[in-house]
């Protein structure tokens, strides 16, 4: 007892003590402490940024001289409304609306079958099955699928071994869906987008279905609701929240993406893409970031939509 | 309710769901090994082994390696500080603005990775930085901070706080606490968030275009050889070896984190 009592006063005495009895005592001091460096970082630097971006939108390009000036104007903004820019916007929008669909289509299944006919071993192995892909490197997948599109490629063989090149065909003729191959028709840059992002969208998906009370299933078939009907008014309308909020990834992901336009599919750009020559080989930073203005724009409309889902109480 | 089997058709669209997300990596898989120069034909010939030494003898291919590496364990390393620092202040008290700086911190991921990217051009520009090393690991910090946030905040949610409060009382200073109380609950999901952020930082792209300069790291490297057909062997190979960084860590955080609910003191 003595030698506790000892010890415990020569502790009171060492500097490190007297500090964390101080940040013990002053929360508010010891909160600051650990917040500081953080709100360095991202308020000087990535704020700053944001910052930096939003006013370099109203500067002036001169189209002759080709330098920026720092005179505020609003012709950048105008600059989006013209049709050239806004099919750009057109193009991508809709894009990212068709692969959060599909990609909703295909998670369901998956996420249902993980949440409720899976235990144990076999959910653990569904889980890092849907992790493990859509951690892999992003460039590589899109790379896989170059290789996957191409003439002799893996698709093709399929397509002829299974009989199916007649279909193919008629599927790349359908103006605004075709091309003149897959690896540069419409359908692939869309099939690319939907392997991408689709993981993004089980998990949520499957998170809401988790948390879904099984004795709620019960009672509706103990009150006489075949399984199509308990689908359709209990598991389907409770797994809103999820299939919105994955949809929040594909719809932001596929909206600011440029890789994938850029690999796969038809020339003519997307608002990535946009963003990318301009700032790059144009050097016309204030239009690439007036540009950049759209997505954010979208996806703030798009998470206001999505809020009133409920798709933050499942993120 | 789980005792009843899922129908045929669930069960052919989730395991084909699988196949279909797996399928293009093991094509990756496939393709390093093959032995033609233009890797395009299916199925594959032959395998060899020999385009690994073709590619590890290439400078250009090491170069990439070692910039890529370089960047990631510094941009995960300033993650693993930062992201540890705000999850400690943000865990248990709240205060005015708290919101805002949780939203703050997931802006970066959340905002498509061009206006990131863009943003942060524009202000290296405007302050004369010239882009290089630096920019590169400043701009990945900055959004692989959220992915250690997400880790340890969801420990320390588990972990007792009673504990902290207990060590105190015993007689420890803040630094035996942080090291005997603190880490030990902490460490594995720090460990396993520094290896989700390392894993993104190593295959960012889009952020990276704008920020690179002159350098160039490995999926910059690997997307500028995709207008090289000449050399699709080496690709193929460099993919495979990407592909696989990304993937181990994601095993690794799993196990480190799971059955993070055992964690001693969370029965408080």
């Amino acid at each position: 007892m003595q030698l506790a009592l000892d010890t415990r006063t020569a502790a009171v005495g060492g500097p490190l003590r007297r500090l964390s009895s101080l940040l013990y005592r002053k929360p508010n001091l010891y909160l600051s402490l650990l917040l500081v460096p953080p709100l360095l970082w991202f308020g000087a630097i990535y704020l700053g940024s944001l910052l930096a971006l939003l006013w370099q939108g109203f500067y002036t390009f001169d189209d002759f001289t080709m330098a920026v000036t720092p005179e505020l104007t609003l012709a950048n903004l105008g600059a989006l409304f013209q049709p050239a820019n806004y099919d750009i916007i057109l193009r991508t929008l809709g894009m990212a609306v068709a692969v959060s669909l599909a990609a909703g289509l295909l998670a369901f299944p998956i996420a249902y079958y993980m949440a409720r006919y899976t235990r144990g071993k076999t959910k653990a192995f569904f889980y890092i099955a849907v992790m493990l892909p859509m951690w892999a490197s992003y460039i590589v997948k899109a790379y896989a699928w170059t290789l996957l599109l191409a003439k002799g490629g893996v698709a093709q063989w399929f397509v002829d071994h299974l009989g199916l090149a007649p279909l193919l065909q008629l599927v790349l003729g359908i103006p605004g869906i075709g091309g003149s191959t897959l690896s540069t028709s419409h359908l692939g840059r869309f099939l690319v987008f939907v392997y991408i992002w689709l993981p993004f969208m089980i998990l949520p998906i499957q998170a809401s279905l988790e948390r879904l009370p099984p004795n709620l299933l019960q009672a509706s078939a103990d009150l006489g609701a075949r399984p199509a009907q308990t689908f359709r008014q209990v598991i389907l309308p409770l797994s809103i929240p999820g299939i919105a909020a994955g949809s929040i990834f594909t719809f932001s992901l596929t909206l600011g993406d440029f890789i994938v336009p850029q690999l796969v599919g038809p020339p003519g750009y997307f608002i990535g893409s946009m963003v990318y020559a301009q700032q790059g080989a144009i050097g016309n930073l204030p239009m690439a970031a007036a540009f950049t203005l759209v997505p954010i724009v979208l996806i703030a409309i798009y998470l206001s939509i999505v809020k009133r889902l409920g798709a933050f109480d499942a993120l | 309710m789980h005792s009843e089997r899922a129908s045929w058709g669930l069960r052919l669209a989730a395991w084909g769901g699988l196949v279909f997300l797996h399928f293009p990596i093991l094509i990756i898989f496939l393709y390093a090994f093959n032995t033609e120069d233009a890797a395009f034909s299916f199925p594959p010939k032959g395998f060899t082994l020999k385009w690994f030494s073709v590619a590890f003898a290439r400078q250009d291919v090491l170069d990439a390696i070692g910039l890529s590496l370089q960047i990631a364990c510094l941009a995960t390393l300033i993650a693993m500080i930062l992201g540890t620092l705000a999850a400690a202040a943000l865990y248990r008290r709240d205060f005015f603005g708290k919101e805002g700086i949780s939203l703050m911190l997931i802006l970066p991921i959340a905002l498509p990775g061009i206006v990131t990217g863009l943003a942060l051009l524009a202000a290296f520009k405007s302050l004369g930085i010239e882009p290089g090393v630096l920019t590169i690991v400043i701009g990945h910090a900055t959004f692989c901070v959220v992915i250690v946030y997400n880790n340890v905040i969801a420990r320390l949610r588990r972990t007792s706080h009673s504990l902290i409060e207990a060590s105190m009382d015993l007689g420890a200073d803040g630094w035996q606490t942080f090291r005997y109380i603190i880490l030990p609950n902490l460490g594995s999901a720090l460990l396993a968030g520094g290896m989700l952020a390392f894993a993104l930082s190593f295959d960012e792209i889009i952020v990276t275009t704008f920020t690179a300069g002159h350098e160039r790291t490995l999926p910059l490297w690997l997307l500028n050889q995709l207008s090289r057909p000449r050399d699709v062997p080496v690709t193929n190979v460099v993919a495979m070896l990407v592909m696989l960084v990304t993937m181990l860590p994601i095993l690794g955080a799993y196990y480190l984190t799971r059955g993070g609910e055992g964690v001693a003191g969370s029965g408080k």
